[in-house]
């Protein structure tokens, strides 16, 4: 079972649509009740290998018992794909049930049959598309996320090093810890599972933990950034301290607070 | 084999063109033969700048849809025998231009030329890409306000990961900074980023810096590249900066010594 946050797009599918009152719109002034707005939010996604139901459940929980909070009534999407190319069938509402029992809420499906879609359907569940005609695996979908860079030689928990500055518009992902040696610069965006280190001026966004490890710190010399963000606790530019501002400092949490403080 | 350069930023109006007619005419008017691409498909300048908007017959699509030969499209410049240029197309778009044509023509070009300078059209699409894309060096024109350098930034990044060279796993494209009307009085005014500013958030290579200065303007409208008026501040700017990519040491001129805030905060270089 593979777990990890995507970004899954929801939106209506007419995007700034207002509806008008029905009665006498020729008198009464126009006051729209309401409007759709298009968003975009992150919500993890379980990527299913097996259609084992206690497997699942078990491994789920261990999962969840290492990020309570992280996990605590998060919305989730739960993907097939894996499970239906290799023809292993699932029992939705089993599963749903399952994701439910362990404090999840599930807000969607994708890749699955029409069968199975029409099942997550009745039981309240969105069906979502996967992007791109060709529909990579989500183990591809997870390697491009460095798509200006060559794709890094890594292995789950091992090291990424960049040597060069990191320019705005790049993103570099880590499977484990990732080293900068030069800058990052305001418009970049670097994401680990584990640590982060960088070594020049950190002026664009810093994600550690990425998959929920709380225990992820970043270190770096120059604290310039955008957005830094550890689990999913995050402080944007603007809530950081000017005594902290160019500063070498580590960024770490405790209590499920983000705490910056000097090296 | 000659050395393919890009004029790019990212940002338009910051000079690419102007830089462009400039050290093509510089490094021409050392004797070494050049060839200047307009990659701006639709938006064609250069030949205003370089004054043979007259002349043009056939242009880049042309040669790369085969309906015209390279020595029909070059126009060589009044100026200066050792320049040439290679005018974009005005009616077509950058869907026109493809990336195995582009090559076929700066290889056919390196067997003859020294120096091939590509002016890239702004932003970051098909034609900025084809641009910068078969380039051995990369001249970033960059103003001194924070759009323009976030912009660069963004190029200087593409530069160094959808390059041939890159993806061939070659030695990187050679950046190097430019940084275009510069004016020193408003540096000291704490109206626009100096220098070293740019420099702390780029860290790259100066290689000179241009003065804001009435003389570009004058050039443009007469269509005669400002490196030729060696009287004025922005054509010696230019003249150090073709120096100095050719191996001179010159001192940089035309940047006051005031330092702005990332030069006080951390002491310049």
């Amino acid at each position: 079972m593979i777990f990890f946050i995507s970004n899954v797009r929801i939106y209506p599918t007419v995007a700034n649509l207002t509806y008008r009152m029905s009665t006498d719109s020729q008198q009464t002034p126009y006051h729209p009740a309401l409007e759709f707005k298009s968003s975009t939010f992150t919500v993890p996604v379980l990527v299913l290998s097996s259609n084992d139901m206690p497997s699942i459940e078990q491994q789920l929980q261990e999962k969840i018992s290492q990020a309570p909070e992280f996990f605590k009534n998060s919305p989730l999407v739960f993907d097939l794909q894996e499970l239906n190319k290799h023809e292993l069938d699932i029992d939705v509402s089993g599963l749903t049930g399952i994701i439910r029992h362990l404090g999840l809420l599930p807000i969607g499906i994708r890749g699955g049959t029409p069968q199975q879609n029409q099942q997550a359907i009745a039981l309240g569940i969105p069906v979502h598309s996967i992007h791109g005609s060709s529909a990579p695996t989500e183990a591809q979908k997870t390697k491009k996320i460095t798509p200006e860079l060559p794709e890094p030689q890594t292995d789950l928990n091992t090291t990424l090093l960049m040597t060069q500055p990191i320019r705005s518009g790049q993103r570099v992902y880590a499977k484990g810890d990732l080293i900068v040696l030069a800058q990052v610069s305001a418009g970049a965006e670097i994401l680990a599972e584990g640590n982060i280190h960088v070594y020049g001026s950190l002026r664009g966004r810093a994600l550690a933990g990425v998959q929920g490890n709380p225990d992820a710190r970043i270190f770096c010399t120059d604290l310039e950034a955008e957005l830094i963000s550890i689990a999913g606790t995050y402080k944007i530019s603007e809530d950081l301290d000017e005594s902290v501002r160019h500063k070498p400092v580590q960024i770490y949490l405790e209590n499920q607070a983000l705490l910056i403080k000097d090296l | 084999m000659a050395r393919i350069i890009v004029v790019t930023s990212g940002k338009g109006g910051v000079g690419k063109t102007t830089t462009s007619a400039a050290i093509a005419m510089g490094l021409a008017k050392k004797g070494h033969k050049t060839a200047v691409i307009d990659f701006d498909v639709g938006l064609r300048n250069l030949d205003l700048i370089m004054g043979c908007e007259r002349r043009v017959v056939y242009d880049f699509i042309n040669v790369i849809n085969g309906e015209a030969t390279l020595n029909q499209a070059l126009i060589r410049d009044k100026h200066c025998n050792q320049l040439y240029i290679l005018p974009a197309s005005q009616t077509r778009d950058k869907d026109a231009l493809s990336q195995e044509g582009v090559g076929k023509i700066l290889e056919e070009l390196s067997k003859d030329f020294k120096y091939i300078v590509c002016d890239s059209p702004a932003g970051i699409e098909r034609g900025a890409h084809l641009a910068m894309y078969f380039a051995d060096d990369a001249f970033v024109v960059t103003n001194p306000e924070v759009s323009s350098v976030r912009d660069s930034d963004r190029m200087l990044g593409i530069l160094s990961s959808k390059s041939r060279r890159a993806e061939q796993n070659q030695e990187p494209i050679k950046e190097y900074l430019l940084l275009t009307r510069y004016s020193p009085e408003r540096v000291k005014l704490g109206e626009m980023l100096s220098v070293d500013d740019v420099q702390e958030i780029l860290s790259l290579h100066l290689l000179g810096v241009i003065p804001e200065s009435k003389s570009v303007l004058n050039a443009s409208n007469s269509g005669t590249p400002v490196i030729l008026d060696e009287k004025s501040d922005a054509g010696q700017a230019y003249a150090d900066i073709v120096a100095r990519y050719l191996g001179e040491d010159r001192p940089h001129r035309f940047i006051d010594e005031k330092k702005g805030i990332f030069g006080k905060l951390f002491g310049g270089k």
